[in-house]
């Protein structure tokens, strides 16, 4: 009963699966599509440190802190979007997010 | 040893319980707690694996600082969320669809792949013996050495990410009175004080 890569693999690969389920099941909701990219983001990281921990190699940890340090700017810049674009609108339905159409 | 894997079946099954419920959830608030949990959940999977320093930050850095901030946001906006799950179930059946295949895909890969046997020779920096070095002290010597200008980059991205959040987000309101130092420098006598003989009896 070890614990071996395939196991942290799956893991990751199942929360993988609820982000990208995530984002189509809340279409409307920019929070919810946002916190399903973290989430993603999140199984990326999972993969990257298990490898980085079955194989020995320290640079998949170093590489896992800068996936972290871009979705943290991510997070920021998508919140500071959100919040400048419900003053203006007045909502956050993503499909009111059309005045760029031509 | 049983409590490792034990460990890791408990925290994992929590992690992917509480990313359920943070799509699955009806108050976006909720949502953010449950996520909340899937990641100090994660940050245990990490300690399973060895790397206590990405744990901390993802507890630090994750839970303190970005997940406060989207509870920060869910609260300030006043949002009729229940009109914005209206499709939900309509959105259900592709969601499913699409969930469905890609979780497929990523079974097969797990079922099929090998690890390349000449990979283990080409390791970049080798985990020193946890007994000697801690995490934290090898990730540094790694991070600051040999990635030194990743490390960089990472600073300029959050230091963009930081000037475009205020950027977006700063706004001048005119009906606010705000301090002017300039313009109560520049007074003078001459603008400030207006002499005006006044006659008895007769008023101005």
């Amino acid at each position: 009963m070890t614990i071996g890569l395939g196991h942290y693999l799956t893991v990751a690969a199942i929360l993988f699966t609820i982000g990208i389920f995530g984002i189509f099941l809340n279409r409307k909701n920019v929070i919810i599509i946002l916190m399903s990219i973290e989430l993603i983001l999140l199984a990326v990281n999972i993969n990257l440190v298990a490898f980085s921990a079955f194989l020995g190699d320290l640079v998949g940890q170093v590489y896992a802190l800068l996936v972290l340090t871009v979705a943290a700017a991510e997070a920021a810049i998508g919140l500071a979007i959100l919040v400048a674009y419900y003053r203006n609108r007045g909502s956050i339905a993503v499909e009111d997010i059309n005045l760029m159409k031509g | 040893m049983i409590f490792p894997a034990l460990f890791f079946y408990l925290f994992s099954g929590v992690c992917i319980a509480a990313a359920v419920m943070v799509v699955a959830s009806r108050n976006p608030v909720h949502s953010v707690l449950f996520l909340i949990l899937a990641f100090v959940n994660a940050a245990a999977l990490f300690i399973l694996l060895g790397a206590e320093f990405l744990a901390m930050i993802l507890i630090i850095v994750y839970v303190g600082a970005v997940l406060v901030l989207f509870l920060f946001v869910v609260m300030m906006l006043d949002v009729d969320f229940a009109e914005l799950r209206q499709g939900f179930l309509q959105y259900l059946p592709i969601g499913a669809l699409l969930g469905g295949i890609l979780l497929i895909e990523l079974v097969l890969v797990l079922v099929g792949w090998t690890i390349a046997p000449g990979a283990r020779q080409t390791i970049a920096a080798p985990i020193p013996p946890p007994a000697s070095v801690l995490n934290a002290e090898a990730l540094g010597h790694v991070l600051y050495t040999r990635y030194v200008y990743f490390f960089q980059a990472a600073g300029v991205v959050l230091l963009v990410a930081m000037i475009g959040a205020i950027v977006l987000t700063l706004r001048h309101k005119p009906y606010v009175k705000r301090q002017s130092i300039a313009e109560q420098i520049a007074r003078t006598k001459a603008s400030a004080i207006e002499i005006v003989k006044v006659r008895p009896g007769q008023g101005l």
